[in-house]
């Protein structure tokens, strides 16, 4: 079996996989990061999204073999310290999940929203970028609320 | 997803004689169509060979003289985000940007939708509206005449889509009606004008792809002006039904997704 390596939240990883595995599997099953979801495996949900490279991606479509060399960031790799990062606290403070199945991807989309687009997000702007993640639980109202304090904590 | 096996290369050229070698190969770019595709088992290609560590090579995006040239690796969040397109071509920047979400946007290219042809893309409405030429390891082919049919193209076995040049209109705006799930144009409308000639494509509603709406040419060509479309509209016949819109529906968008369009390439 093809053998891939890359650094995941900070260390690096590697392992010798079947070349059909997708990054989501790579982390779930062979690292045991299992905070990444899958929620519909087709692209839609967003509950797999991960950093790779600095940038918000859908883990269930690409490849890991893609990935050879690649940083990647997953939810265990926010926190710092034992401390919530302040997008995962803002979440907390805002009840702004009910089941929590989404969650992850959330916070990964949101803190990737910040580095777009800075720290001062409208409601507008907040809904628009979410729209690759699907909540069935909350309404999204409190994810809202949760992004936009989570962006200002962000800067502090 | 059924097995392949795996390679990885670095340049164009590389890219090619590989796929020489295995006929049954698939080229991948972002994946964004083609994981999927392979997933639900519609696609089973031998052997995959993947262009990403290419991406150095393959993308970027340069203005030269009167063209934008865009790199087959270029993703669609670097085309949205570019000031030289913006600056050139408006249109095509908030196209890059309408297309699915910001992850898919951040990892799709403009060369793999290009080359999958989907009846419902937004990018082969851009190419067919710009007059945009398709460039490839083997030939230049204008997008008359790449866009063949349903998910197929002038492509042949093994050739692989090295760059999109984009000739400068002097006004051009794109519209579409997204389908609400899955954000692909339910009708998207490119319209450009470059000196007298007018373009006008569709995307979304044809049953064979993407296509000029040759009425809406000739009218906009006498005026490039909203009200030389009074009267206009589009012929329901071969067009897409489905449960989202039917082909009567379709054809009414195609109406309004134009005129929407021209008033915003007149600034308006």
């Amino acid at each position: 079996m093809p053998k891939v390596s890359m650094t995941v939240n900070g260390k690096e990883v590697s392992g010798n996989i079947d070349s059909r595995t997708l990054l989501v599997q790579f982390l779930r099953d062979t690292l045991r990061l299992t905070g990444t979801h899958v929620g519909c495996d087709t692209s839609q949900c967003g509950c797999c999204v991960v950093h790779v490279d600095g940038k918000a991606l859908k883990s269930c479509t690409v490849l890991a073999l893609t990935l050879e060399g690649a940083n990647v960031t997953t939810i265990e790799g926010l926190a710092t310290d034992g401390k919530l990062h302040p997008m995962q606290e803002a979440f907390r403070e805002n009840h702004a999940l009910q089941c929590g199945f989404c969650t992850p991807g959330m916070i990964m989309t949101s803190v990737d929203i910040v580095n777009r687009k800075g720290n001062k997000l409208d409601e507008q702007t907040i809904r628009h970028e979410l729209e690759g993640n699907l909540c069935r639980c909350t309404g999204y109202h409190n994810i809202v609320k949760a992004v936009a304090a989570g962006a200002e904590a962000m800067a502090k | 997803m059924y097995q392949f096996t795996y390679h990885r290369v670095d340049s164009a050229r590389k890219a090619a004689n590989l796929a020489e070698k295995n006929e049954d190969a698939k080229f991948l770019a972002g994946g964004m169509t083609l994981l999927p595709t392979m997933k639900q088992r519609l696609a089973s290609p031998s052997a995959l060979i993947d262009l990403n560590p290419a991406s150095e090579k393959l993308a970027g995006i340069e203005v030269k003289g009167r063209n934008v040239h865009i790199g087959a690796m270029t993703r669609h969040y670097d085309v949205a985000n570019s000031k030289d397109v913006q600056e050139a071509i408006p249109a095509l920047a908030e196209l890059a940007g309408m297309i699915g979400d910001p992850a898919v946007r951040h990892r799709g290219t403009i060369g793999g939708s290009v080359a999958n042809n989907d009846p419902a893309a937004d990018y082969p409405s851009a190419c067919l509206a710009l007059n945009a030429t398709i460039h490839t390891n083997k030939r230049k082919i204008s997008a008359d005449e790449f866009f063949t049919g349903l998910f197929e193209t002038a492509l042949e076995p093994g050739e692989l889509i090295t760059k999109i040049v984009f000739p400068v209109p002097s006004k051009a705006a794109y519209m579409k009606f997204p389908n609400p799930a899955s954000r692909y144009a339910m009708v998207g409308v490119f319209v450009a004008k470059k000196g007298k000639d007018v373009r006008v494509a569709v995307t979304g509603a044809g049953s064979s792809g993407v296509f000029r709406a040759g009425k809406f040419e000739a009218a906009l060509t006498a005026k490039f002006h909203v009200k030389a479309l009074e009267g206009v509209s589009a012929s329901a016949e071969g067009l897409n039904s489905d449960i989202h819109a039917d082909a009567a529906y379709r054809a009414h968008l195609i109406g309004v997704m134009a005129r929407r369009a021209v008033n915003k390439a007149n600034g308006k």
